[in-house]
């Protein structure tokens, strides 16, 4: 039942399959691409400022699919059916988040390469901007999971949970986009360790979130 | 499937809807081949019901005990909107093991949309394919929360043949509706008769 779950919401999440679901990486390029005309052609500037700009790109990207990401299934009463065939609130969380992540983490980390190549980040610093971006993704998934399923019963949930993920995602950023100014690995580390706190904690909260969703 | 025989029994039951009690002191035990209809006004409690003996909710008070897998069919289709008809009806006739999902979808009248996204399905439509998700669990307690709004005559025959099939295979069926269904030997009940006392009402909230 795991797989054939993750095989469905994957094909709801994932790029060119879901419905609209490119958008996160559309506009991750996006911002990227407007970036150096907003500030100027200067290589020095873009170099400097442009690895915190692709995270605050990835930061945001992650806060589009979320409104579609747990309350539609509620609406729709699928997790009601998964729950009548015997299946624990965790794991549907669980399987959502890998979907969730496999959905925007690994394109965003694809569409680094032309992001970098437009923002003019090069050797060292791109090495330590993709990977943090792969040992950061699931955390941001993990977080953004979490606001979902939380706010997945309240009316105005979509605008909140942008709101509510800025702040949650702050150690992310501070540490992945730090490690590039530093230009040391190390951070990278802390970047790795939050977002696996973060990934272990995700289903148990969102699970509890959508339990607690259902006696209202 | 289950080892001994299916049953669902409701003791002592008291349900609320927010701050209000809906109803209390409901008890029932259907045996297999039981079927039972609940009848009772709009926000009466049929639904509030229905998902506590689901064991989606925690009752208020009392208890359900439950021998044996359950459907649920309410006026949520959990088909996805997007998909065609028979890819989103297929996710669950695989999570269920059913091998008859064609036929099923024969029955139900519905081989014809198999290709039409659900969200263009009309409301009677989109509530059969919700019964042929429901016939492809092969479980063997159905709930049934209003199964007749939104069909038409024709269809509305076929539910009340399906739970009799269904019931006559051993199955307990409990059905939420306030239109009559034609299945012989089946119990009825109305919610109303549970619901408690204004004064009551005040000394137990």
């Amino acid at each position: 039942m795991i797989a054939a779950l993750l095989r469905r919401d994957l094909a709801q999440f994932f790029p060119f399959t879901g419905s609209g679901a490119a958008l996160p990486v559309v506009f991750f390029v996006a911002v990227a691409m407007l970036f150096p005309f907003a500030v100027g052609p200067d290589a020095n500037i873009l170099a400097k400022t442009g690895g915190g700009v692709v995270w605050i790109a990835a930061l945001l990207a992650a806060i589009l699919p979320l409104e579609k990401l747990v309350a539609r299934d509620i609406e729709l009463g699928f997790f009601d059916q998964l729950k009548l065939r015997g299946m624990a609130e965790e794991a549907m969380m669980a399987v959502r988040l890998a979907a969730h992540w496999l959905s925007f983490g690994p394109p965003l980390v694809l569409a680094t390469f032309p992001a970098a190549a437009l923002l003019k980040i090069e050797g060292e610093s791109f090495t330590i901007l993709t990977l943090g971006l792969i040992v950061g993704t699931p955390g941001l998934a993990a977080i953004g999971l979490m606001i979902a399923a939380l706010t997945a019963s309240l009316r105005a949930g979509a605008a909140l949970s942008g709101l509510l993920l800025i702040p949650l995602a702050l150690p992310i950023l501070i540490f992945g986009a730090g490690a590039l100014a530093r230009q040391d690995q190390v951070s990278l580390g802390f970047v790795g360790a939050i977002s696996l706190g973060l990934v272990a904690l995700a289903p148990f909260a969102a699970g509890a979130a959508i339990r607690a969703a259902r006696e209202n | 499937m289950q080892a001994s025989p299916p049953s669902l029994i409701a003791d002592n039951l008291a349900c609320r809807r927010g701050e209000r009690l809906l109803f209390r002191r409901l008890s029932f035990k259907l045996a297999p081949g039981a079927a039972c209809h609940v009848t009772g006004a709009n926000g009466a409690g049929k639904t509030t019901l229905i998902r506590a003996l689901a064991g989606l909710t925690t009752p208020y008070a009392g208890t359900v005990t439950r021998e044996g897998a359950l459907a649920l069919l309410d006026e949520r289709t959990g088909l996805d909107p997007d998909l065609p008809l028979g890819r989103s009806l297929a996710f669950w006739f695989g999570v269920d093991g059913a091998a008859e999902g064609e036929a099923i979808m024969t029955r139900l009248r519905l081989d014809a949309l198999a290709e039409v996204p659900v969200r263009y399905l009309s409301t009677g439509q989109k509530k059969r394919a919700a019964l042929a998700r429901v016939l492809g669990q092969a479980a063997p307690i159905w709930l049934l929360d209003e199964p007749l709004s939104g069909l038409d005559t024709a269809s509305q025959a076929l539910v009340s043949a399906l739970v009799r099939d269904h019931c006559a295979a051993g199955g307990i069926a409990l059905i939420a509706s306030h239109q009559p269904l034609d299945v012989p030997g089946m119990t009825s009940f109305a919610i109303e008769d549970f619901a408690p006392a204004e004064a009551e009402e005040e000394e137990d909230a």
